[in-house]
């Protein structure tokens, strides 16, 4: 139990009359990499909203570190600053610098030390070889920079779980690389991360636990490498034979 | 026409423009404040006070300036708020102004993509914070043609004035014409005074608007 950082217990979520997630049970350990998959609109997305607030949910509880969050939790605000998330669209503030991006967070909502938080951002932008690009605009970057600045900006507030919705599906392929790379680099180093993908050679790879979700229901969970070697369910099977990886 | 009855009306039309000048500044100012106030409420749907202002800008919306200036000046005081044809003249370019600034900033505000409003929570900001930082700078950027345009819409507005007897430029060229008969020449420097005003000011107004889309998406 000590081990668990995420506990999600019997979550139900609803679009008006229509309950969309049924009865979500699972855990993230920490220092482990969780992958979300399952076909398009099996409320995946839906799913990793909920855990930092963005989609509201209807029955059941998530249980963060040592906070126990339930329908209608308010105070998501505090708790973002340790639950980082990267989106599929370049969610990059346009208005500003690559640099003034990252450092909006740890400066006015964590109200650190300046020199600090820039020395931190420049470590992380050099870690994704963008250091050269601290003072430029979003819109001067290709998808596969903004990406990663993206994922620098939600690093810079040093949390403790990151959340990844599908965050390559919107790259050109030969940008995918670069940013997998900085994911896989960050589960080499213990980061929590419960990750949505469609790369199914990056999740094999990556997962250390898999949840196959289908039409808002768990329908498997296991360990990466079981899931991929011999996954239990017959959709499970027939989702991995459609992939072509 | 003659041009020596022009010249001689320098001084009164000079008097004027800054007259037009003043009280458009004064109420463009004013609408500018009520806009962003009754933007920022209906954005973040403040309860109550969202529908106190939503009536506000209907009422100001659909009503024209010289029957709101009509109560403005000739009703309030029955009421016991009289106030100078000037303050008058201000008070209704804030009361229609305020509503038409306030859709440009809403048009602006609502322009801001639901992903920016969502990456700035996930960073953590407060919706103060989102604001200031996220939806505030992008939806001003987007706002400023129609800003603009309210802008030039207000100046023009001012020549309604002259029914509360304001002597802006509308009213010091209809008084020229109404005394002295002088149409061509009135009307001339009434067209004069206002392209004086209004020719540069829209060539700023353009240059902001592209150098506030240049600042909102970088360069």
């Amino acid at each position: 139990m000590a081990n668990e950082l995420l506990t999600v217990t019997h979550l139900v979520k609803n679009y008006g009359k229509k309950e969309v997630l049924h009865d979500i049970n699972f855990t993230v350990e920490k220092g482990s990499v969780t992958v979300l998959l399952g076909p398009s609109g099996s409320g995946k997305s839906t799913l990793i909203r909920c855990l930092n607030g963005l989609e509201e949910f209807h029955g059941g509880q998530i249980n963060f570190e040592d906070q126990t969050i339930t329908p209608g939790f308010k105070k998501w605000q505090p708790l973002r600053q340790h639950i980082g998330m990267v989106f599929q669209s370049y969610d990059l503030f346009p208005n500003r610098t690559v640099i003034d991006n990252i450092l909006l967070g740890p400066l006015k909502v964590q109200k650190r030390d300046k020199n600090e938080a820039l020395a931190q951002a420049r470590q992380l932008l050099k870690e994704v070889q963008l250091s050269e690009y601290e003072n430029a605009y979003p819109r001067q970057l290709s998808g596969g920079q903004k990406q990663r600045i993206a994922i620098v900006r939600a690093l810079t507030l040093n949390p403790d779980f990151m959340l990844f919705d599908e965050v390559t599906a919107s790259l050109d392929p030969e940008m995918v690389r670069g940013v997998l790379e900085v994911i896989e680099g960050l589960a080499a180093r213990k980061m929590t991360m419960l990750v949505v993908t469609h790369e199914m050679n990056f999740a094999k790879q990556i997962a250390d636990k898999v949840l196959f979700l289908e039409n808002g229901k768990i329908v498997e969970e296991s360990s990466g490498h079981q899931f991929f070697e011999q996954p239990q369910t017959q959709r499970a099977q027939d989702f991995l034979s459609s992939m072509d990886f | 026409m003659n041009w020596s009855i022009v010249q001689q009306g320098i001084p009164t039309y000079e008097k004027a423009f800054m007259i037009t000048l003043k009280l458009s500044f004064w109420g463009i100012l004013g609408a500018i404040i009520v806009g962003l106030i009754v933007s920022f409420v209906r954005y973040f749907k403040v309860p109550v006070l969202q529908r106190i202002l939503g009536a506000y800008v209907e009422l100001s919306r659909n009503t024209p300036l010289l029957i709101q200036l009509f109560f403005i000046y000739y009703a309030f005081p029955e009421l016991g708020f009289k106030i100078s044809a000037e303050a008058s003249g201000v008070s209704g370019l804030i009361f229609l102004g305020g509503s038409y600034m306030a859709a440009a900033f809403a048009g602006g505000l609502e322009g801001v993509p639901k992903i920016q409003v969502e990456s700035g929570r996930a960073i953590g900001l407060t919706d103060w914070q989102l604001a200031q930082y996220v939806v505030l700078p992008q939806g001003l950027s987007l706002s400023i043609p129609a800003i603009a345009a309210n802008v030039i819409f207000l100046i023009k507005e001012t020549s309604i004035f002259t029914v509360v007897a304001i002597p802006e430029l509308t009213n010091t060229a209809l008084d020229q014409i109404g005394m002295l008969y002088d149409t061509n020449e009135a009307l001339f420097s009434l067209v004069v005074g206002y392209a004086i005003i209004l020719i540069p000011l829209s060539i700023l107004l353009t240059w902001l608007e592209r150098r506030a889309r240049r600042g909102s998406f970088g360069n």
